[in-house]
């Protein structure tokens, strides 16, 4: 089973405190992750500064600065894992060394109906 | 042979006990050999039917729990196979089902153990592992489950359904956790049971201060707990919830009052319940693994020791009091210590304590801080201050009893 661990801090503590991992650590857990054969994709986010968002209203697509929302802590980067279950997925997501400073939401992905 | 209407009715009221001794175990390995919480529960009710249906005629068989897993188990197949007309139906399954083999002893425990530690996964919302576990492990209904948390049974029941949709869709496994997350999870399945209990206690609002059934369902909880897990921890709480308990009669006048600890009439304490409590307190004691639970029973024990309030040993209670607040350094329990030292060393060693904490501020919103600052200042003759403090505390406590009780404080020392 799919679960998307989505990884979320403050953006402008993410790399300042006295937890906060370093680019070369998380490589390292993404690394061991992958070792593990349950990796199908991680990838750290540029900041909300950069994001865009969409709409489609009536076919008309709307395009916005920003995020979808306002938040006091923000989307950082993700983990899309395979896992024996929700047990194994907290697993993995704990030991994602951003969680020491921000939080990792673990989402079980639908299979969509087709 | 086809019996008399007698030994119908008498098979009826032993297939009744059965079904509450037995179908929870039942449920539990069903749960684990279905791998679905609503189509076990089918199977369950189903096994008990075919069993006032065919007990009659062929007599109970000599392992009446593992027929009805049997039984049940068919029942589920012959469910799967009328449905996987419209949709597939996975081999593996129904070979897992299917499989000839009837649950051992052990097997049957550990799937008791599963049941409980799947209800009182962390991932479910507190409440939602609170009704759960009634639901399935204890066997209330939703409407019992519901008139002891002051709902309605429609919200409990949704609250059921949704942990039931999590722990299916985000697939919350049927299992007892493995050694390295067992003591954190063990941790949380007694904190589940210890809420349970508190909320029996004393019912955190309304008018209502003991039901004394939800305080009966954490203690058979928690000794279903001990006997299939046995833990250090888990004797703690489950002495300190009988050593609790046997003062529930003590507790409440018979105007509906509330009685505080020094006041109450300790020859209704249940000794039985105080026995056997302090009994478990001295084994977990003894495992030299010593948790929150265990001290705090250890605590209780000795208030049940004393013959009246004032031969409570409280050079002991303060010692077990700074155990307690190392192995668990929260406020409240901080202010229970600061009462002991002031029992022990006089009011106003207590009062430079609670003055410390009132000013660190995370008990700002505390009732009882308030009334322990004021009952403190009464003994100290400072009457203007305690009054005060106690309106304090009213502004802050939602239980009617208790604002009773301040109500009447506050009268005494206007008057």
């Amino acid at each position: 089973m799919k679960y998307l661990c989505l990884v979320y801090s403050d953006e402008n503590t993410l790399h300042s405190l006295p937890d906060s991992p370093h680019d070369s650590e998380c490589n390292a857990y993404a690394e061991k992750v992958q070792g593990s054969g349950r990796m199908l994709a991680a990838e750290a986010l540029q900041p909300v500064s950069t994001a865009t968002t969409i709409r489609v209203r009536s076919g008309k697509v709307s395009i916005t600065d920003g995020p979808f929302a306002e938040t006091k802590e923000q989307l950082a980067g993700f983990y899309l894992v395979e896992a024996h279950d929700l047990n194994e997925a907290i697993q993995i997501a704990s030991g994602i060394p951003a969680a020491r400073v921000g939080s990792v939401e673990v989402r079980p992905v639908r299979q969509l109906d087709v | 042979m086809p019996v008399n209407p007698a030994q119908h009715s008498q098979l009826q009221a032993r297939l009744g006990r059965l079904y509450q001794q037995e179908s929870r175990k039942v449920l539990a390995t069903l749960i684990r050999l279905l791998g679905d919480f609503d189509l076990a529960e089918e199977a369950l009710h189903e096994a008990f039917h075919a069993a006032l249906k065919q007990w009659p005629v062929d007599g109970i068989p000599a392992n009446p729990t593992a027929w009805l897993v049997s039984a049940g188990r068919f029942k589920a197949i012959d469910q799967l196979r009328k449905s996987s007309r419209f949709t597939q139906l996975p081999d593996e399954l129904l070979a897992q089902i299917s499989a000839e083999h009837s649950p051992e002893h052990e097997e049957i425990a550990d799937d008791q153990l599963r049941l409980i530690f799947t209800c009182c996964h962390p991932s479910l919302a507190t409440e939602a592992q609170q009704a759960l576990t009634l639901r399935e492990v204890c066997g209330l209904t939703t409407e019992q489950i519901a008139s002891a948390f002051l709902t309605s049974p429609s919200t409990v029941a949704q609250r059921i359904v949704r942990a039931k949709g999590k722990i299916r869709d985000a697939r919350i496994p049927y299992e007892v956790p493995a050694p390295a997350e067992l003591p954190q999870r063990l941790d949380n399945v007694l904190q589940v049971i210890y809420l349970l209990f508190n909320e029996g206690y004393s019912a955190s609002m309304g008018a209502q201060l003991l039901d004394s059934s939800l305080g009966d369902e954490a203690i058979r909880l928690g000794r279903l707990m001990l006997q299939l897990l046995p833990d250090a921890e888990t004797a703690g709480l489950l002495a300190l919830m009988l050593l609790q308990h046997a003062r529930r009669a003590a507790r409440i006048s018979a105007q509906g009052e509330l009685v505080l600890l020094p006041q109450q009439d300790r020859s209704l304490w249940q000794q039985a319940e105080i026995r056997e409590g302090a009994e478990l307190v001295q084994w977990a004691l003894r495992t030299r693994r010593i948790g929150p639970y265990t001290l705090q029973a250890a605590i209780a024990a000795i208030h049940s020791e004393a013959a009246t309030a004032e031969d409570t040993d409280w050079q002991e209670i303060c010692g077990l009091y700074n155990l307690l607040l190392q192995a668990d350094p929260s406020p409240v329990v901080a202010l229970n210590r600061a009462v002991a030292i002031a029992m022990r060393d006089g009011p106003a060693a207590g009062l430079v304590l609670i003055n410390q904490l009132q000013q660190q501020g995370e008990l700002s919103q505390y009732h009882l801080l308030y009334a322990a600052r004021a009952e403190l200042l009464r003994q100290l003759g400072h009457n203007e201050e305690a009054l005060h403090a106690y309106q304090q505390a009213l502004q802050l406590c939602q239980q009617a009893p208790e604002q009773r009780f301040l109500q009447q404080q506050i009268a005494a020392l206007q008057n």
